[in-house]
């Protein structure tokens, strides 16, 4: 009796933690490898704890590179689609124009479409328009299929904010400029690194798109595909293991701030909230 | 940018009237606000009332920039400020939603509007207009930690500090509850003769408008239907709209024809009555004749009624006890229905449902309005259905 109504209260929890572990047991996995001394080049089984991988996580000097490679495409292509994506959300937001429902549509498109698809008729465009396939080719692929997912993020945001805030802010003497600054942008900027973020990792990881289009470009992805065949340096954990934990290392400072900033505003006032005067 | 002046001298000099000249606002169609013209002048407490979707949103949204109009001038002064965009103008406004800035703590949000024209030490006067709106101490907090009162006095102070010429509030307390409201209406009223700045307050709520207002103006379909001091409005109603949507009235249709001397006589109904000629808005033609229910009194046979007094006999349809008073509907010989209020001062007895009565007024109370032609039957507000159900209480 008493177990079952336990059970009853707290089922929803017991199955958000079963999932949280079957989430996190892969990474969990990789973790744990970055730290293996495999037997032999084909093993994936846990044999000896070592540092040396940590120590020494460019085995392969051409791992190194890709990675390199990899975080500047990321970057590129997340801040040229951050930029374009946001502006696209803001025109998508705020104007009415000829064939903005289209364009709504056709902002789906990229996301809609299977990568094979995408990766190979991007490959056909560019052999037809006579560009070498390179880092460049790569960059403009990636901030294609950025670009969507960026407007989608900004536009919800932008939808969920008051303009009332805006018409506020020109009231009390803000300028266009003091009001994008002070106000649209502030309330927006979580949406947009948000998209930022989001751009980044789906640059990061791409390797149906990028393997069209790279030439003899390598990238992180790629590199990876390749040493499966050879089996796969420990030092790929590595890099895994990092990449995860700067992200959770980002997305922990970040709500950390915002948790000490709120129970500062709380604590400030104390005294005053008791007995507010009367009006007389 | 500076026009206005930064400094607080300039700022403080009277700019003179708010004036709006055949302003027009047209969206597509459809005619928000259709010519107004009125003179609001300096220092005054001036209400715009009506219904919503009457205009009076988009007069002040003109008035603080947000909207441009189509036709016409607002004139602050003898300064055309109409094709200003909203940051230069000497205007501020407190919005219905209140719009706080949800990023900002409290002191950044009072502070927002000093800040921008270039001011560096606000701490002193940001402390000082938080007090004024008796939120010492909550400077650190942002809006979401206030509650709806705070917000709306944040909001007001946020207004304030920039010492506008004039301030807009746009139903600033529609979001708060009866007895918070009724506080700040008092407030509010505190505050506008301590600092003595142009309000111009919308709201849709009549008592609110009344209570607070030097001067209100009754909007509908874009024009101002009446205009002047509430008691003038109440007492003394220029058109059946106004005398509805102000506060309650009966209003019988009837034919008058024209003035006998110092009284107007009406026929309503195969009855005749008389009403004073100074209380007339027209002799002649088509017109109802208006009585609020408060100024009726019941007694149980036409002996009883005084002398000079007019009177209409019928029967309790509904009597509601509401504690101050009990508020009859009687229903008429010809069978419309009249209001009446009974103040409860504990001397008359109750009138149950059914009984006969006799309900009279002094002709100096009631009032002579025009009456479209076409609509012959009574008009008593609340509207009752034609025939309702005899002896429902509610």
């Amino acid at each position: 009796m008493r177990l079952s109504r336990w059970l009853a209260d707290r089922w929803v929890m017991i199955v958000a933690l079963l999932v949280l572990g079957y989430l996190s047991l892969p990474i969990l996995v990789v973790a744990g490898l970055s730290f293996n001394r495999p037997s032999s080049r084909l093993s994936y089984d846990f044999h000896e704890f070592t540092l040396d991988n940590w120590r020494n996580p460019c085995a392969t000097s051409d791992m190194c590179d890709a990675v390199v490679r990899s975080v500047q495409i990321g970057f590129i292509a997340t801040a040229v689609s951050t930029v374009l994506g946001t502006l696209m959300a803001f025109a998508l937001i705020r104007h009415r124009f000829r064939g903005r429902s289209g364009i709504n549509v056709l902002i789906f498109l990229p996301m809609a479409t299977p990568e094979l698809v995408m990766g190979t008729s991007l490959l056909a465009l560019f052999v037809a328009a006579g560009v070498p396939q390179g880092f460049w080719t790569i960059v403009i692929a990636h901030v294609m299929f950025c670009v969507s997912f960026v407007v989608v993020t900004v536009k919800a945001r932008l939808a969920g904010m008051d303009s009332r805030l805006e018409e506020a802010a020109m009231d009390l003497y803000a300028n266009e400029w003091q009001t994008f600054r002070r106000i649209t942008l502030p309330l927006v900027l979580p949406g947009i690194v948000a998209a930022a973020l989001l751009a980044f990792s789906l640059s990061f990881d791409d390797f149906i798109i990028t393997n069209f289009n790279a030439g003899t470009t390598v990238t992180f992805p790629m590199y990876v595909w390749g040493a499966a065949q050879r089996g796969i340096p420990p030092q790929v954990n590595v890099i895994g293991t990092a990449m995860f934990a700067i992200a959770l290392l980002l997305v922990g400072a970040s709500s950390l701030r915002g948790r000490r900033a709120r129970r500062a505003a709380l604590a400030a006032p104390v005294a005053a909230v008791g007995a507010p005067k009367s009006a007389s | 940018m500076r026009q206005m002046g930064a400094k607080a001298q300039e700022r403080d000099t009277p700019a003179g009237d708010l004036r709006l000249a055949n302003l027009t606002k047209r969206f597509g169609i459809f005619t928000a606000v259709d010519d107004l013209s009125l003179t609001i002048p300096q220092g005054s407490f001036f209400a715009l009332l009506g219904a919503s979707g009457c205009g009076k949103t988009t007069t002040l949204r003109m008035i603080a920039g947000l909207e441009e109009p189509t036709s016409g001038q607002v004139l602050l002064g003898d300064r055309d400020i109409a094709r200003l965009r909203p940051y230069k103008r000497p205007v501020n406004t407190v919005f219905q939603s209140y719009a706080l800035f949800p990023h900002l703590d409290i002191h950044e949000n009072v502070a927002f509007g000093l800040r921008r024209r270039g001011i560096r030490k606000v701490t002193e006067q940001v402390d000082r207009m938080l007090a004024l709106v008796q939120l010492e101490g909550y400077g650190r907090r942002r809006p979401a930690q206030l509650s709806g009162g705070q917000q709306q006095r944040v909001a007001l102070a946020r207004a304030l500090i920039n010492h506008p010429q004039v301030l807009l509030l746009d139903e600033p307390l529609g979001a708060l509850d009866l007895k918070l409201r009724r506080q700040m209406q008092i407030e509010l009223k505190r505050i506008q003769t301590e600092v003595g700045i142009t309000f111009v307050h919308v709201t849709h709520d009549q008592e609110e408008a009344m209570t607070m207002a030097d001067t209100v103006a009754v909007m509908n379909a874009g024009r101002i239907e009446q205009l002047g001091a509430p008691a003038d409005l109440y007492e003394y109603p220029a058109t059946a709209f106004v005398a509805n949507f102000l506060g309650q009235s009966n209003l019988l249709a009837g034919e008058a024809a024209g003035s006998a001397g110092t009284d107007v006589p009406v026929t309503a109904h195969g009855v005749r009555f008389s009403v004073p000629a100074d209380r007339a808005r027209t002799d002649r033609g088509p017109v109802y004749l208006g009585v609020r229910p408060e100024k009726l009194h019941l007694v149980d046979s036409v002996a009883q009624v005084p002398s000079g007094h007019q009177h209409v006999e019928g029967v309790v349809t509904d009597a509601s006890y509401v504690g101050v008073s009990t508020q009859y509907l009687i229903r008429t010989g010809w069978g419309s229905e009249i209001s009446a209020f009974v103040a409860n001062t504990g001397a008359g007895r109750q009138l149950p449902v059914g009984a006969p009565v006799v309900a009279h007024w002094d002709a100096r109370h009631a009032f002579l309005l025009p009456r479209e032609a076409g609509a012959d039957s009574d008009r008593t507000t609340p509207l009752l259905d034609e025939q309702p159900p005899v002896g429902a209480l509610s």
